[in-house]
């Protein structure tokens, strides 16, 4: 930015305006994390606080009380480990092929990968349904990591592909000159060089799982299956006001794991985003 | 699948596997096999489901019955041509859409110009954008719920703090419902916006930027004549995904008002959820999605054929 900076009134308004965005940004998860710790005399007062008066844990303890948060968290956990490993265990080596064969093939999954991203889910989810109920996989946790596997592909594979792309297909025909096997050289150069890709993809994956509120609601439907966004929608019933403090707390905590991950993630999926973006 | 096989085989033999491959290489036996455990379950539990439900749409399918399902032909069309319901929830649909995705990007925008300046504390607008995105929806319902509460909201608070009254009940209130979800929507989708365009814009030629400025070229003129051309592949293709994701939104209304208050913030996804299992109308359901997808295609088809005009003006 040499030779473009600013005079200091123009200077002060950009400080000002991403002063307004952080307020915009921040405010409401702020406000959740307060709500969170305020006790319930605190909750019911007519002037609530920025900050609560009298900080307390017992809407995390009522939270768990009411609801069965460890088994929902528990569900999550499976159905978002089993979509993510699953899901870049098979969009790796079709990526793989996506980036290095232009076929028809290829074309057809291109397309398809855009063309998903159109599906209102409603068109879907009626014949999973039924199809689910066909094969006796409606109402568990192994059909819904099925139906997440699916959903996450376009994205990984969109992933992948860039991540593969950014290989150099020299070193693989080098490494295939110099006398290895096609499977020894993806072992041995485009492994290495992908795993950071794999293990960034396999994280959204994960996120994107354990976010995941739609196919949970439609295809899980006894209290013990369910997963986490699920079973916070139940503390939204009927009880009204009351509940405002755990609900808070219960938010909060399933935001957690999602907000790590995210975080570290976050530069290596923007880039990967861009990479598939660029070259398509 | 014998058709698939019998590619595969003669790919295998075009492609010899000894030489030192070329790019583009034909597709042989190791593509088949590399593409085949992902081809499978898109096949199975995505192209399949989509091809069913365009064919329920000609049914009269309908959630537990015993009698068989039968073809109604485009009875479902003709009926959803006059449920003004339906339309009405249409129309909230693409007002949410519309009133979402432009200033997701406007903002969007205006956050990246001042991410890509050098800044002071910009990290931290950079760690808090990732809230929203990394948040999931139901969350993002939940905690917004607490902000527009009517008695412990902060929002409400703060109306009354700046004497404009004693605030009143965002969500429930027929003229202020679909607003409310509307800013939360902003607010959900702007950190993604952001991302892509600070990524555009730092594609952008530098030099280009400091000799217009050397020119003489104002602030305005520079984003114009440098930037915005540089930019504006990125901010098309964010904007019509944006549209698409926004359109087909459902968790976040769902949480914040349940399609209420009386249909105020209905949208087609959450009408069409309630048609298919709340009262088990499957094919009637699946005829309101292919609108929905028929509509989409056409808005994209003219943001594209928009695209390509924009395209040759360069």
């Amino acid at each position: 930015m040499n030779g473009l900076r600013p005079s200091g009134p123009a200077r002060a308004g950009q400080y000002l305006a991403l002063l307004g965005y952080l307020a915009f940004l921040a405010f409401p998860f702020l406000w959740l994390i307060s709500t969170a710790f305020k006790p319930a005399r605190e909750l019911a007062s007519l002037h609530p606080t920025w900050l609560p008066d009298d900080p307390t844990l017992g809407n995390f303890r009522q939270a768990f009380a009411e609801q069965p948060l460890l088994r929902a968290a528990g569900n999550s956990l499976i159905a978002a480990l089993g979509a993510a490993l699953i899901a870049v265990a098979i969009a790796t080596p079709m990526a793989y092929v996506m980036a290095r064969h232009r076929g028809r093939l290829s074309a057809a999954a291109t397309g398809w990968v855009v063309i998903s991203q159109a599906f209102p889910f409603v068109l879907v989810i009626i014949p999973l349904f039924l199809v689910l109920k066909n094969l006796h996989l409606l109402n568990t946790l192994s059909g819904l990591v099925m139906v997440y596997v699916v959903w996450s592909l376009p994205f990984a594979l969109w992933m992948l592909t860039g991540y593969v792309r950014a290989v150099p297909a020299e070193l693989e025909e080098a490494a295939a000159v110099d006398g290895a096997g096609r499977l020894r050289t993806l072992v041995s150069v485009t492994a290495p060089l992908l795993a950071p890709g794999i293990v960034a993809t396999a994280l959204f994956a994960f996120i994107t799982a354990w976010n995941e509120f739609f196919f949970a609601l439609v295809l899980l439907k006894t209290p013990e299956k369910q997963t986490l966004p699920v079973v916070l929608t139940r503390f939204l019933g009927a009880e009204g006001v009351a509940d405002l403090g755990p609900l808070a707390a219960a938010a909060f905590l399933a935001t957690l794991p999602s907000l790590v991950v995210f975080a570290v993630i976050q530069k290596r999926i923007t880039g990967g985003m861009l990479s598939g973006a660029v070259k398509s | 699948m014998t058709s698939v096989t019998a590619t595969a085989r003669s790919g295998g033999k075009a492609g010899g596997t000894g030489r030192p491959a070329h790019r583009p290489r034909p597709v042989d036996h190791g593509a088949w096999f590399l593409v085949l455990p992902a081809l499978i379950p898109i096949l199975v539990l995505s192209v399949g489901p989509l091809l069913y439900g365009v064919a329920l749409a000609f049914t009269d399918a309908q959630s537990g019955r015993t009698r068989s399902t039968q073809w109604v032909g485009t009875l479902n069309f003709q009926d959803l041509l006059h449920d003004t319901l339906f339309w009405e929830s249409f129309r909230i649909g693409l007002l949410w859409a519309v009133g979402v995705t432009v200033p997701q990007f406007v903002l969007g925008l205006g956050l990246a110009l001042l991410l890509n300046q050098n800044l002071r504390f910009r990290w931290l607008a950079r760690a808090l954008a990732i809230i929203p995105w990394a948040m999931p929806e139901v969350v993002v319902g939940i905690m917004w719920r607490l902000v527009y509460n009517p008695d412990a909201g902060i929002l409400n608070e703060t109306v009354r703090d700046l004497g404009l009254g004693d605030g009143r009940d965002w969500l429930t209130g027929l003229a202020t419902a679909l607003p409310a979800v509307t800013a939360v929507g902003i607010w959900a989708g702007m950190p993604q916006t952001t991302v892509a365009l600070l990524a555009g814009l730092q594609n952008t030629p530098q030099e280009l930027h400091e000799a217009a400025a050397l020119d003489g070229a104002g602030a305005w003129r520079r984003f114009r004549t440098v930037t915005w051309p540089a930019l504006k592949p990125v901010a098309l293709a964010i904007t019509a995904l944006n549209f698409i994701w926004n359109f087909n939104s459902f968790a976040l209304v769902y949480v914040l008002t349940g399609g209420g208050p009386g249909g105020r913030t209905r949208l087609p996804m959450l009408f069409a959820y309630e048609e298919a299992f709340r009262y088990g109308q499957f094919g009637y359901a699946a005829a309101m999605g292919c609108v929905m997808v028929a509509v989409i295609s056409v808005l994209l088809a003219l943001h594209l054929v928009g695209r390509l005009k924009g395209g040759e003006d360069r």
